[in-house]
């Protein structure tokens, strides 16, 4: 039973009519999200989607304070304000930097990484759309193999998407853990959980794009389902080196029912020019990620 | 009473950091700033400074760490030199947008490819639109005092401050520096008072995107758009030069050190020649100074100590009787001339003031810059300046060509 299935608040902390498009993932997201941060939390956030969600000056969406940042600086950008609070006396805050997967894969890395070295006390979230798709779809090292972007308009992606968790598995945190917006409960939980605890906790919300992957903006929750269910993406978490499935997750970790890759791939326009060995390649690796979860999960 | 000290230029900037009381301390090591950096961490890991030390990953996050704690009210300090300071770019604009009084310390180097560890002013520079106030050091005693008065003057106008000294010329040199006591500097600097408050119990969302026409808030009031606040931090800078003065006023007063003016001068009452520069090179000049009038040539120095904003009058007036003037300077804008010459050319276009010019760019990758060899370029340049094609010129030298 998830631990806030009741609790959730019913104040919005994400107001509606802001410019987020429609059925966007990070929106769903964010919403539970800010709900369990909101108090005694500060944002900072880096040129991204989340930029334009939060509003036009002189009006903001959003009813926690922001700092904006530089695309590259966000986890630095955490530290300073940790660092800045410390110093003043403001030490019953939360900051919470929340980054696209551009600003945590790619050009936020070593930022991320400096931040989560020196353990610095705050929680970074990436949502993760799998590409640049505050500029129009451009591929990130978190695009999955096979996916068309506007710079990968022909071949489509190469390479496989970054195992982004692991890297961040590697930096010994206190907390990491997956997310999605079909599954709010379980993102809520993670988020009070996470504000709870110390050190640098790192969150990871799998972002269902409409425009950017090529599906309807009514059907973002069903991607995000199918994406749990055939394994693409896994919802877990990692506390203190100790990992356990979550949510949905569980269940299909319990009952052994893994869908085929290529029902969550079908569903999106952006992997119609997928070739079979690429679909058979990201079945492997689903495969492989699966097995490496359980055996952790084994302990 | 303060107490003098022979240390070296790195040692006084960390000194007068530590006077200064900061709070939020974040750098990255380079040559030759490192010391600055390893000095701070002596005080922070000793207790004598109760600073949050952020041992950052690079110089574009040490930059961010400033900006961010100086958001909150934490009072911010860091220090780079070169490519640090290149690396730093986007965020030196960031900061200087963000209206922050952040204090930093540039220990100029040259700047590659190719490599050089060595003097010149190419680094700081080539940050001179970012928005930041520069100011320029000569000695180890100016090191100190001007961070001093840096964090008074940035926490006045909202805009940071670099205090530019020439790597190793200074930064590892011994040389003495009166250390003003702590309470002077306490009574000399108020404490920090951000102008915005970013707290939970204040909800802002601070730097979003801007259109370019004027947007309403909520209450239905016409704010700002991204060209005002433009607007308003080059009105901030040009408001600087006042605040610049009073702040080295009110310092004069408290030490009897001099830094009533932006600019300072020696052997100019009567000079004919006047020779500018910014740092040690214009330290070095006063030496070529006595040099020329031994060979009965009646040279004088007037020095910059403010780089932006940029003292367009008093550089007027103080090559106002001129007869020749030499700019020498340790940078070059590619494809024109030093940077420092243009702009002492445009504070005296439409003025009264027509002196032939010249502009020698000198030292680069600290090549040495003795006062014989300033000497002997400014009699170069007297002769030449009798021709009429030769009145404005710019000589590199020291160097094969």
């Amino acid at each position: 039973m998830p631990e806030n299935l009741f609790k959730v608040k019913k104040e919005e902390y994400m107001l509606p009519g802001n410019r987020a498009c429609q059925g966007c993932g990070l929106s769903l997201a964010y919403r539970y999200a800010t709900k369990a941060l909101h108090q005694k939390t500060i944002l900072t956030i880096p040129a991204s989607c989340l930029t334009v969600l939060h509003g036009l000056y002189p009006t903001t969406s959003v009813m926690i304070p922001c700092l904006n940042c530089t695309f590259a600086s966000t986890a630095a950008s955490a530290a300073g304000l940790v660092a800045g609070l410390a110093a003043t006396g403001q030490t019953d805050t939360t900051v919470v930097a929340f980054a696209g997967d551009g600003g945590t894969y790619d050009i936020g890395i070593q930022a991320l990484s400096g931040a989560a070295e020196r353990g610095t006390d705050f929680i970074f979230a990436c949502y993760d759309n799998e590409g640049y798709m505050n500029t129009g779809t451009q591929r990130s090292s978190a695009t999955p193999l096979g996916a068309l972007t506007t710079t990968t308009p022909i071949l489509t992606k190469v390479q496989h998407k970054k195992d982004m968790l692991k890297i961040m598995e590697a930096h010994h945190l206190p907390y990491i853990a997956t997310t999605s917006p079909a599954y709010p409960i379980d993102l809520y939980d993670k988020f009070v959980k996470a504000k709870r605890i110390v050190g640098t906790r790192y969150l990871q919300i799998q972002a269902p794009c409409p425009p950017g992957w090529g599906y309807p903006p009514r059907d973002t929750v069903k991607i995000a389902r199918l994406a749990i269910e055939t394994g693409i993406f896994v919802l877990f978490e990692i506390e203190d080196g100790k990992f356990h499935f979550t949510s949905r997750s569980k269940t299909i970790a319990q009952r052994g029912r893994r869908l085929p890759v290529v029902n969550y791939l079908e569903k999106q326009e952006r992997f119609q020019k997928m070739s079979m060995d690429q679909i058979e390649s990201l079945q492997k690796m689903v495969d492989s990620k699966w097995q490496e979860y359980q055996k952790k999960a084994e302990g | 009473m303060s107490k003098t000290i022979i240390m070296t230029g790195n040692t006084a900037a960390a000194t007068a950091a530590r006077l200064c009381r900061v709070q939020v301390i974040a750098a990255y090591p380079i040559t030759p700033q490192t010391s600055v950096t390893e000095t701070l961490s002596q005080y922070v890991e000793s207790g004598e400074l109760p600073a949050q030390y952020v041992r950052v990953e690079s110089e574009h996050s040490a930059m961010t760490v400033c900006i961010s704690a100086s958001t909150v009210g934490a009072r911010a300090f860091t220090s780079t030199s070169s490519h640090g300071l290149l690396y730093m770019h986007e965020q030196l604009h960031w900061a200087a947008g963000s209206r922050l009084p952040i204090v930093m310390c540039c220990v100029n180097r040259g700047v590659g490819a190719p490599w050089s560890i060595f003097n010149d002013q190419q680094d700081s520079i080539a940050q001179r639109d970012t928005g930041w106030i520069q100011l320029y050091c000569r000695n180890n005693q100016e090191i100190i005092d001007t961070v001093i008065q840096a964090y008074r003057i940035a926490e006045e106008v909202y805009a940071p401050v670099m205090v530019c000294y020439d790597g190793f010329v200074l930064s590892h040199t011994m040389m003495p520096v009166a250390v003003p006591q702590a309470d002077m500097v306490d009574s000399y600097l108020s404490p920090y008072r951000p102008h915005t408050i970013l707290s939970p119990d204040n909800v802002r969302n601070i730097n979003p995107v801007m259109f370019a026409v004027l947007r309403k808030n909520s209450a239905g009031v016409l704010c700002d758009g991204y060209m005002e606040m433009r607007y308003k931090l080059q009105e901030a800078l040009e408001k600087a030069r006042e605040v610049i003065v009073e702040a080295g006023r009110k310092y004069s007063e408290l030490t009897g050190r001099d830094y009533r003016e932006m600019l300072w001068s020696y052997q100019d009452k009567d000079a004919e020649i006047i020779l500018t520069g910014m740092g040690s090179i214009a330290s070095e000049a006063t030496v070529a100074v006595d040099m020329l009038r031994e060979a009965g040539i009646k040279a004088g120095v007037v020095g910059i100590r403010v780089y932006r904003p940029f003292p367009r009058a008093e550089v007027q007036k103080a090559l106002g009787k001129a007869k020749a003037i030499i700019v020498l300077e340790k940078d070059i804008s590619y494809g024109y001339e030093g940077a420092l010459c243009s702009d002492i050319k445009a504070a005296l276009y439409g003025t009264a003031i027509n002196a032939p010019l010249h502009n020698i760019v000198a030292g680069l990758g600290g090549r040495d810059v003795k006062a014989s060899e300033i000497c002997e370029a400014v009699k170069k340049s007297l002769a030449e300046m009798k021709g009429q094609e030769s009145r404005f010129k710019t000589h590199w030298l020291n160097c094969r060509q």
